[in-house]
């Protein structure tokens, strides 16, 4: 058996909170019920620390820090919700809708969508910059799936899933800054795509309804998650 | 004391934001012993009055007459209530933006595949689109946010009832983006 890594202890909202070396500020947040609102982390995908939702003060440091990407430290301090925050994580929120075309009362993903679920949740009751009404392009050429680049966060869990767990590597971001999007391939027709085993794991990690399943009616776009979990413990334990 | 005055006004949007209000049924009759509808497009006046309490607004900001509506109703009212997604935040009106002006008018009514009789672009009596639809709060301050597309009964009751209360609705728990 692995040695298991030390122990630490800290304070999450100034509750005494502990935890292994190994182990995010997220990790220990959520184990102790204390909600760190996250868009781009998934249980079973490797941490990319793209979407800054998740972001957390911790005393004494000068920058604010990603819960899902920062290790506990002895005797740190952390608050996840201090006001400070709550006007960044809205402020980032509200940049997302305004970078996308976020219609969601014409979106198949209406209902069953993180981004909404979030912007609910952190009290997003309009969006105060401009909309950039980006053109963005929509690919139906998959037989069963669709993308929408209109409703992409960038989260890359896609590209995380289709990568770590399914091995085929379909997807990547190309471009930088609002033309950044998600391709499969070098580019290419998504129904082109020669690396693409149409496994589906993409769609059912996304967020948003930037992936779904083509023909499927508004309300019943409902993603799944549970096999993430299970296919990535799975995979490490071949691994060893 | 007297009744709470409101209005109810439609810009561009499908009023579905009104079938909604219609949809408070019963809640109607009571809500009507303490406010007054002065203006809507349900009521016989054309001019908005000089002083409102409560305005009420469906519909994005999308022509040059929805533009100069909203501004006055703003300089003559003390609450304003963005009503719905269109009014939030653009909605569905707002698709057209990708799009030039000059384009849309074509297809609206000289573009052979979808219009097959007297293809001509109206002059007359007839507001002119702006470059770019836009929500309500970019072009007036509003007061409260009701998002939804549209948003409840229930929502819009309480809306108008905490406002009646002196309250700032909280609407957080009750609607959404597309509810
Ligand atoms: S992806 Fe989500 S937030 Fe975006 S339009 Fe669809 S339901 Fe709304
Ligand atoms: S398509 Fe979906 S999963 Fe992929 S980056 Fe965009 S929002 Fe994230
Ligand atoms: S959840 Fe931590 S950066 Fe996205």
């Amino acid at each position: 058996m692995a040695v298991r890594s030390r122990i630490k202890t800290l304070k999450i909202d100034g509750r005494d909170v502990s935890g292994h070396e190994d182990e995010s500020i997220l990790d220990i947040a959520r184990e102790n019920n204390i909600y760190i609102p996250t868009l781009c982390q998934l249980d079973g995908l490797s941490i990319v620390g793209a979407c800054r939702l998740c972001l957390v003060e911790v005393q004494g440091w000068r920058k604010l820090v990603p819960a899902c990407a920062t290790y506990i430290e002895e005797g740190m301090e952390v608050f996840t919700n201090t006001e400070r925050l709550q006007n960044y994580r809205r402020m980032i929120l509200e940049l997302l809708f305004s970078e996308g075309n976020h219609i969601c009362a014409i979106c198949v993903s209406n209902g069953n969508c993180e981004l909404q679920d979030l912007a609910q949740k952190l009290g997003m009751d309009h969006v105060r910059f401009p909309n950039l009404q980006p053109v963005r392009t929509v690919d139906m050429t998959h037989e069963r799936f669709v993308v929408d680049r209109n409703r992409c966060v960038l989260c890359a869990r896609c590209v995380r899933v289709c990568d770590e767990i399914e091995g085929a590597h379909t997807w990547d971001i190309k471009g930088r800054g609002v033309d950044a999007r998600v391709i499969p391939d070098l580019d290419i027709d998504w129904g082109d795509s020669p690396t693409c085993t149409s496994c589906g794991k993409c769609v059912n990690v996304c967020p948003t309804g930037a992936l779904v399943v083509k023909g499927q009616p508004s309300g019943e776009m409902i993603k799944r998650q549970e096999f993430l979990v299970y296919l990535s413990e799975i995979r490490e334990a071949r691994n060893g | 004391m007297g009744k709470v005055t409101v209005a109810t006004v439609w810009l561009d949007g499908c009023s579905g934001c009104h079938m909604s209000l219609i949809d408070m049924d019963e809640r109607l009759i009571e809500l009507a012993e303490h406010i007054e509808v002065v203006y809507s497009p349900l009521v016989d006046r054309k001019d908005y009055p000089d002083s409102v309490d409560v305005a009420i607004v469906e519909g994005a900001v999308s022509t040059d007459e929805d533009e100069a509506k909203i501004k006055k109703i703003r300089t003559h009212t003390k609450v304003l209530v963005a009503l719905g997604d269109c009014a939030v935040d653009a909605n569905v009106p707002a698709m057209r933006n990708p799009i030039k002006v000059q384009d849309v008018m074509d297809r609206g009514y000289t573009d052979p595949e979808t219009v097959a009789l007297q293809p001509q672009i109206p002059t007359e009596n007839l507001p002119r689109l702006l470059p770019y639809v836009r929500p309500m709060h970019e072009v007036v301050d509003v007061d409260v946010f009701v998002q939804g597309c549209p948003p409840s009964a229930d929502t819009i009751y309480y809306v108008i009832t905490e406002l009646l209360a002196g309250r700032q609705p909280d609407l957080n728990q009750m609607t959404r983006p597309g509810a």
